[in-house]
Parts: C-alpha cells; structure tokens; sequence
C-alpha cells in the first residue's frame, strides 16, 4: 500500500483492479496501526468513509466515475466538514462538530474522493513542528525523534507513512512546504486566491492558501485539478479558468530558466541541504535547463514583515471565538468580561495566545503604522523582487528550509521557530505559488527542493516537478516505518 | 454669557435590501430570533462576507442625493471590540476610505429659512446583533441576557455631518431632511421605531462669539425626531449649567432616556477603547467605474429639492408650502394624489397643511399613518369644489373619516344630509321664514346707515344657515338675502 | 520600541485574554524577543511605497442582492454552548 499513488489508485480503480472499499479498508486499518506512534489524525471517519467508498464504487460501476472517485485522501483539520468533528488542533474547538462544508470539501466529495479523517495539525495552523496541538505532537515516520514539520504536519506525516496517499494542507508561511520537505512528500502552494478559502478557519486571511500533499507532483496535479477554482462565497478567489494541470505535466523543460537567489543559499543553510539542492539543479541543466543567479533583496525582511502582518490578522480572525456561538466555554462565568477572557485563556494555546498578543499590540494605537503599515510597505517590496525576478527567469529554486526535520522539543524558543521559515515565508507575502518536492537525505532526514512560480504558474511548477521526478527517484524513497506497517 | 450650541450627527440608516450586506441571508424584520442569521453572520469559523451590490448602489445613490463626491476605490476595515451582540469580534466598517466623500444638504427650517449642512462623509457598515434582557436563566438559575442575531449583518449607512448645527430645531430639521433623502430615494423605510433610522448626536456649547469648539458629549442611539430634540435641549442646558456652575463638560457618551426626559452618563464598564482599526483582509476594494456612478445619477428619482421647485413653478404654491409638501416623500405623495383626485393644487395644499396635518399632529401620526387617505380628501375637497358642501360642513366630514365613520365623503355627506341646498326656491322660503320672525332686526335694518347695512346682514345670515343646518349655500343665502331686505327699504 | 508588561496587559485586556502575573512577564520575554526581530522593518527604506494589503491586485466582486439562505437555527446552534428560545445566552449584560 506504501507504494501508492493518488495516479495508481485512480488507475487500479479505473480498470476495476481494486474496489474503493478494498482500498479505503487497507487505507483505515494502516491508521490504525500507525496511529498510536504518529499521531497524525485527529479524527478517523471510517464509518462515513466505507460509505463514501460504496457509493464510489457503485458510481464507477454505473459509468458515472472520474478521475478521483473512490480515492481516499485526508484533510487537515482546520477544512470545515459538516458533521464531522473540526478542531484546528485546539481544546477551543475540541467540541465544535462543523455545521457545514468547506468548499474545497465540497468540491472533493463532488470530485468522489474519500476522507479518510482530519490530520492533527499546530493549533490553529501556527507553528512549524506541529508541537503545538493540543492533540498532541506529531512524529516523522522518517525519524520518529523528528518533528514532521508544520503546520500541517499530520497531512505530511500521514502521507510520508503511506496511511492515505494524498492528504490536504493549508499554508500560511510554509505550512504545506515546509512539513513536505521534511517528510519527504511534495506539497503545493497555489497561487493566493486560486483555492477558496471558504470553509478553512482562518489564520491570517491575506495568506492562507490550501493545497496538495502526495507523494508527486503529478498526484498534486490531479489533486488541484479537483480543487482549483473561482468561489463566489470568497471575495478573494481569483476568477480565472482553471488550466489542465495533468496535461501540462509533460512539456520538455529545454530553455527553462531557473534562477538562484543568493539570499537562498546564505548563512545559516545546513551544506548538505545546500549540496542536495545544488544537485537538483544540475538535473535541470541536463534536462535543457539554463541557470544563473538572481537576488531577491528585501528577503531578510520577510520574516519580520509576517509577524507583523500574519498576527495582526490572526489577533482579529480569533475574536470570533468567545464562547458564545460555538467552540469552548469557561464554567459559570461572572459576566461576560468573565466569559471572553476565561473561555479563550482556556481554549488557546501558549502559541496562539503569544500570536493573538503581539497582533493586537502591533495594531494598537500609536503602534499601527509603524509597525502594521510599515509591515505592508515592506510586503510591496518583497513582492516586487519576485516581479522583477520573473523578468529575467521563469522559476527560482532554493531549499524549502535550511536544515532537515530537527527533533521534538529542539526549537525552545518562539524566535528560533519563526526562524525556521524563511525560505517559504516571502512566497505567502507575495502571493505567488510554490512546489517542495524530496530532493535527498541527509542522515536519514529527507531534503526538500523549492520551486516557485509567477503568480497562477501552477501548471508550470507541476511539470517542472513531475520532469524532474521523471528524472530522479527521490520522491519513491520510502521511510522504514512505512514499510513496517502491514 | 450668550452661548451657543453646536451639534453634528452621525445618522446610522438601515438600507432597504432583500438580503444582508455580505451573506445572502435575509433582512427581513420581525422574524424568530436566529432564523435569520446564517453561518457567515454568525461568525461561523471558516466562514467570509461578500459585498452585496445593492448595499454599494443605495450608498452611491445617496451620495450622489446630497451632491457628495463618490469614491472611485472605497475600502472596508475592521473595528475591532469584543460584545455580545458583535459575532465576530470585529465591525466590518469603513473607516480611512469610505464610498461617499463630503456632501451638502439644503435643510428648511420651521420659520421657512434655509440652512445648509455640510456633510463630511457617509460609509457602509453592518450591523450588530440585539441583546434582549427578558427573563432568562441558565441552569444553575443565573440571570442571564439572550442575544439574538437577526439583525447582524444588516446593512447600514452611516452619515456623518459636520458640526453645522446650531439648534435643536437644526439638527431635527437636518435629521428630517435625511428621511426625506433616504425615503425619496426607496434606499431606507426610515422607519425609525422599528430601527431602521437611528442617529447619534454630538452636541458641545460654546460661548458665543468663540471659534473653538467645546467638549463634547456623544448622545448615543436616539430613535425619533422628537427626542433628538428634546435630548438635545437638555444637554444643552446641562453642560450650560455645569459651565456656569465652574464645572467642565467631560467627552463622554451619553444615552437618552424618554422616560425621564434626561440624557446620562454611560458610564462604561470599560475606559477608552482601543478599536484597532486594519483593512478587511477578507474583502478587496470596491471600485467604481464613471459609467457605474452615471447610471446610477441618471436613474435618481426627484429629490425633495427639485419637487420643491416644481411646487412653486409648476403649482404656484408658496415657497413655505412647498417646502414642507416636498419634505418627505410621504407628504408629497400624499399631497400630489389629492391633488390629482380634486385638481386643485390651491386647495389640496390649504388641506394638507390645515386640517390633515392638525389632526396627524394632534394625535402624533405620521402621515403614512393617516386614517383619512389621500383618495377620500381629495373626493372630499371635489365636494366643496362643485358646491355639493359648504367649507364648513366639509370639516364635518373631514372629521367623521378621520373617525372611520364613513368610506368616502360621498357617503357620509349622505348619510349626515350635509348636501348643501343650492335650490333657490327652498332657500327663498327659508328666508322669508327667518324675515318674517324677527320685524325687530328687519326695522333695525332699514333704518341703519347704508354702510352699516353689510354688517347688520350677518344676523340674517347665521339664522338662515341654522335653520337650515349648514347646508344652505351661503354665497346663495346672502345674496338672496340682500336682495329682500332691500326690498324693504 | 521596548515593549512593557503594560503593553501585554493592555493588549491581553483587549483581546480578551485572561493572563497571569507569571504568564505575562513570560510573554512580555517572548514578545519582546519578536518584536526586537521585527524592528529590522525600521531599517527598510519605505518612501513612497504604498502598503500591499492583499497580494494580487484584485477588486472586489459583487453579489446580487438575493435571499440565498434559508434558517439553520437548529443547525447552528447545535454546536452553542448555551440556548434557550433560539437565543444565544450570555451572562447578563447590564447596559
């Protein structure tokens, strides 16, 4: 089953070589085994996914089928899923049983792809090692004394150990990438606005965008195919057709230019992450590729400008979450001042609560501008370096992070954390796509590869993905763990 | 010391769409608690608003009312606090680029004189929720308070003036000016005891003579003409008094209470708020091209201005009259239906403003709420028009339809027998009755001065008309009259 | 800008964040070692750049104005914490 892809399955379903059932039962009793070591899941659905799988293969023996019908997938548990239990990670939402769909979930279902449960995730999708959940942290099935990466960590984690063979993620920072990288999986970040937020509790509005967790970029392809898309329920969804994906999977790469940002490749980059990508990208100039160096210059400032600017809407999108309506409620609260500030001292996390801070401090008054609108200021800058990066090139490579999973409990102070994002951050900023697929390992920690785009470049980062997964065999290395899980 | 009083509002309008400003859910009053609010309403996590384009329409349309200029790029922000009618923990509100920019309004005043308002900008927002405070416990039999969010979400527009007011009857005035704009419009019901207009008012005293302006206080959610005027007037009178006393007016909001006919302090659980104020990253500008903004001037109705101008060019009514016919939309289209109904402009203001707006007034009625239609009034003004009843008598029946005694004036003309007698035969007979009863005033007559004579006539007159209960025409009865007492002579 | 436990205890009150005496020095060492990381953005030359507060340059768009949601009050309020009448309850709010 470890062997598996979302293209596999499709194909074996396809030619009537497997049932949705066979494969969602396999599927649900490797999380059963899994489970207990990795913690990948929040919740398992294994009741609603035999049923999904029935009807799946009840829908392809009537011809009605597509390309995904009777897959299972999972989804991070920040996608609202009527009726099923959506926590973001956090004793605030422990009790919250969603009372309607995300529209990525619902394009899924349309799509006829099976969920197999929610992916345990950093509290309110903050933090990059899913430590934070109040679910518990998340180990990699690569090292299980390494974090998976974060936030969505039970997404890549769950992928890496071959419990679903594709799994949602949002990203925020690096939150798809970053935990891709290292569970050695490729992930995509679409371009800002090409998957509708609709339906995923938000982190920080201006920045969150979901997407693809598999093992390929090819699945991803498939994957995005399904949940790409204008929505009128998000204002900010981007109304553009949406291209063929798969199609554009194969187009020869000669005359691609890549470029290099130094600032990608400074001081702090781990040397064999450095050699790994270094080599990757001499696959790409045996593949007709051409390559030079080009500077993104207001990349330092990346990270400061996200915690400004990440906070800051963080601090307002969690106000919704005061005990009255939904999610967690204090006992016996004196007044409502009582009720606010017990039920959300209680219901969040160290992480959320410091986020929740530094946001409202920074849009106070006598604070705002110089650090909110400065914030923003800066954003226009790291945008424009990508803009006139893409003048000259048609992708940037770099690391997706600077080391390789670090172990649990080995980042001790938030600072240090944040710090382990700069490579995805200034992508979010920016708005534009990016891709991290496996390009090594270094002492038996896998290395991602970034790719990024131009804005709604989706297409081309898949194909150059999918060429040099064609070329490589990184992305079919599979974790002993994995393999142990019969 | 001579003090003046300077006052600016901030009028909150609810915007007469179908649905919510940014969910599709509905907007219509009265409903179960709750059962209107949807998932994005309620905050639900996960959930994001989208602009409704009727809410962008009625804000254009009323900028475009009160000559504004109309923002090309306007922008929603957060206001963020924390209450328990507020679902989200934030206000969606434009506060750094709101649709409508400066504006102007002409206002008339009661004595007929005009007054312009500047207004400094007008911004859509939702609304928040209800708190209801009815007998409510939770299990453990606490007090507790239920919050119902049907109203969340509702559109508002907040129109802010600047502080161009000088008086209570200004600021109502401006206030009735905005209801006549907004109903004109069919942008708002302005109905404002069901909350569709509420108004905030900023009122500062000032010695007279002095360009600074004083501190003020914020009387906040007033809810009819009425109280904006009497809150305004004891304000003004207290922060006089306090001055004067060698105190100081403390900024502070207020809250009017009708009851009690006194504005205080609300003295908040809370200091100063912080409302943090950042651009909705969940909503991108709005922008408005040219041929949007055109359209939309190009389809405005007549606006209370422009029906005051045809009044007095087209009608020839005074400039007073048709000030206050065109005041509000009500008024003027209950004035042009009586008008068309008995085709006399003349005589269709003189009622409308005599006898109909006594009565509404009397009885504190809008005048959408009047018992007697604008149909029967104009039917009943026919009826003196084409002699069918005296001036007199039609204030009978004036008053027995404002009573809901009758259907039409025909039929309580009818059924009263207030026809007027226009037979000169029966009026003769009726006169030679009264001149054969009273030889004494006959004598009086004849032997008066003739200049006095015209006078004297009167006596004859009013016995005439007794005797016939009213209904003589009494152009008839004099004429008639005359003409046998000075065959007398 | 250093930062003061009144700032955290301001920024606590408004975010409605009930916060020990310990919790606050903890977040006040936290926040300040972020904060001192995100002042760099002073180092930034900014003139005459505008702020980018979304990052594609996108309008927004407009929806007809139609009554598209029924009542789900059962539904929603299944997931309250405290009803009763279809009302969402609170303690009670003095106004």
């Amino acid at each position: 089953m470890s062997d598996h892809t979302v293209t596999s399955l499709a194909a074996a379903l396809k030619n009537g070589d497997a049932s949705s059932r066979e494969l969602t039962s396999d599927y649900l009793k490797r999380i059963e085994r899994a489970e207990p070591t990795l913690n990948s899941f929040i919740s398992v659905t294994a009741e609603q996914a035999l049923a999904g799988a029935d009807a799946a293969d009840k829908a392809r023996a009537e011809g009605r089928g597509g390309y995904l019908t009777g897959v299972p997938l999972a989804l991070k548990d920040n996608f609202c899923t009527q009726g099923v239990k959506t926590t973001c990670g956090s004793k605030m939402l422990d009790n919250f049983i969603a009372p309607y769909s995300a529209t990525l979930v619902e394009k899924l279902d349309a799509a006829g792809s099976i969920s197999l449960g929610k992916t345990n995730m950093d509290e309110f999708a903050m933090g990059s090692s899913s430590e934070s959940s109040f679910y518990g942290a998340i180990k990699n099935p690569w090292d299980l004394s390494a974090v998976p990466g974060g936030s969505s960590g039970g997404s890549a984690a769950a992928v890496a150990a071959g419990l679903v063979p594709a799994a949602m993620g949002t990203d925020t920072g690096g939150s798809i990438r970053q935990p891709a990288a290292f569970c050695g999986i490729t992930g995509l970040k679409p371009t800002y606005g090409r998957v509708s937020r609709y339906g995923i509790i938000a982190y920080a509005s201006s920045l969150d965008q979901a997407g693809p967790m598999a093992r390929t970029a090819e699945d991803c392809a498939h994957l995005m195919t399904a949940i790409a898309g204008h929505d009128a329920r998000d204002s900010t969804s981007a109304d553009r057709a949406v291209p063929d994906y798969a199609g554009e999977l194969d187009a020869p790469l000669a005359g691609l230019k890549i470029g290099l940002p130094q600032e990608y490749f400074g001081d702090g980059l781990d040397p064999e992450v450095e050699s790994a990508v270094r080599d990757a990208v001499k696959v790409f100039e045996a593949l007709g590729a051409t390559v030079r160096d080009v500077s993104l210059p207001h990349t330092r400032y990346a990270t400061s400008a996200y915690y400004v600017i990440a906070p800051a809407e963080a601090s307002s999108n969690l106000s919704r979450f005061d005990g009255v309506r939904f999610g967690h409620r204090c006992d016996t609260p004196d007044d409502l001042l009582d009720l606010y500030q017990r039920s959300r001292a209680e219901g969040f996390g160290d992480e959320v609560k410091r986020r929740i801070l530094i946001g409202t401090h920074t849009l106070s008054e006598g604070f705002f501008d110089a650090y909110y609108t400065k914030a923003q200021r800066v954003r226009r800058l790291i945008r424009q370096d990508f803009l006139d990066a893409y003048n000259e090139v048609d992708v940037l490579m770099g690391p997706t992070s600077p080391t390789p999973a670090f172990n649990l409990g080995a980042q001790k102070d938030p600072l240090s954390m944040y710090l382990q994002d700069i490579y995805t951050i200034a992508v979010n900023l920016a708005g534009i796509p990016a891709i991290s697929v496996p390009a090594g390992l270094s002492n038996g920690r896998p290395v991602g590869l970034q790719i990024l785009g131009s804005h709604f470049a989706e297409a081309q980062l898949l194909n150059v993905a999918h060429r040099f997964q064609q070329a490589t065999d990184w992305h079919q290395q599979r974790p002993a763990f994995a393999k142990e899980i019969v | 010391m001579q003090w003046e009083t300077v006052i600016g509002l901030e009028v909150h309008v609810q915007l007469a769409t179908r649905s919510k400003i940014f969910s599709g859910a509905s907007t219509a009053f009265g409903a179960d608690a709750n059962t209107q609010a949807c998932a994005v309403d309620l905050g639900m996590p996960g959930t994001l608003p989208v602009v409704n384009e009727q809410a962008v329409s009625m804000a254009v349309q009323f900028g475009l009312g009160v000559n504004a200029e109309i923002a090309k790029t306007s922008v929603f922000d957060r206001k963020n606090y924390f209450y328990a009618d507020l679902p989200k923990g934030y206000q969606t509100s434009q506060m750094y680029h709101p649709i409508v920019g400066p504006g102007l309004l002409d206002v008339t005043l009661d004595d007929g004189a005009a007054k312009r308002i500047r207004i400094h900008h007008a911004h859509l927002e939702e609304d928040a929720g209800k708190s209801l405070h009815e007998s409510l416990s939770d299990d453990s039999g606490r007090e507790m308070t239920g919050v119902d969010l049907n109203r969340a979400g509702t559109p508002l527009l907040e129109i802010v003036s600047e502080p161009d007011m000088r008086s209570a009857k200004e600021a109502t005035a401006y206030l009735r000016a905005i209801h006549a704009i907004v109903t004109y419009l069919g942008i708002s019901d302005g109905n404002m005891a069901e909350g569709s207009m509420r108004c905030d008012v900023n009122v500062s005293v000032r010695p007279k003579g002095q360009d600074a302006f004083g501190t003020r206080a914020e009387i906040k959610n007033v809810n009819s003409f009425r109280f904006v005027e009497r809150a305004v007037a004891f304000e003004v009178e207290r922060q006089i008094e306090l001055i004067e006393d060698g105190g100081t007016v403390v900024q502070e909001t207020r809250l009017y209470d009708p009851d009690r006919d006194e504005t205080r302090s609300m003295r908040t659980k809370e200091e100063a708020n912080d409302y943090r104020y950042f651009p909705c990253p969940d909503l991108l500008p709005i922008v408005l091209d040219q041929a949007y903004i055109d359209t939309l001037r190009d389809g405005l109705p007549e606006l209370p201005d422009a029906k005051r101008g045809r009044f007095e060019s087209q009608l020839g009514l005074s400039a007073y009259d048709a000030g206050v016919l065109a005041s509000s939309r009500e008024m003027a289209d209950y004035f042009e239906e009586v008008m068309h109904v008995c085709d006399d402009a003349k005589q269709a203001a003189n009622w409308v403003q005599g006898e109909l707006s006594a009565a509404l007034k009397r009885e504190h009625l809008e005048i959408s709420a009047s018992p007697v239609s604008a149909r029967q009034l104009g039917e009943l003004i026919g009826r003196v028009k084409d002699d069918t009843i005296s001036g007199k008598a039609a204030k009978q029946v004036f008053q027995a339809l404002w009573d809901g005694q009758g259907e039409s004036a025909d039929e309580i003309i009818e059924a009263k027998g207030l026809k007027q007698v226009t037979d000169s035969g029966a009026i003769e007979a009726m006169i030679d009755d009264v001149i054969a009863q009273s030889p004494k005033q006959v004598t009086q007559y004849v032997e008066a001065e003739p200049d006095k004579r015209g006078k004297m006539i009167g006596y004859f007159v009013g016995q005439v008309m007794k005797a016939s209960r009213g209904t003589a025409n009494p152009q008839q009865v004099n004429q008639l009259l005359k003409e046998k007492l000075d065959a007398q002579l | 800008m250093a930062l003061e436990q009144t700032h955290v205890r301001r920024a606590a009150h408004l975010a409605r964040l009930d916060v020990s005496d310990d919790q606050a020095s903890d977040f006040v060492d936290d926040l300040s070692q972020i904060l001192a990381m995100v002042d760099q953005l002073q180092s930034v030359d900014t003139e005459g750049v505008d702020p980018l507060y979304h990052p594609l340059d996108a309008t927004q768009r407009l929806r007809a104005d139609e009554v598209t949601e029924a009542d789900q009050r059962e539904r929603f309020q299944r997931c309250a914490p405290a009803v009763e009448d279809g009302l969402y309850l609170v303690p009670r709010v003095v106004e």
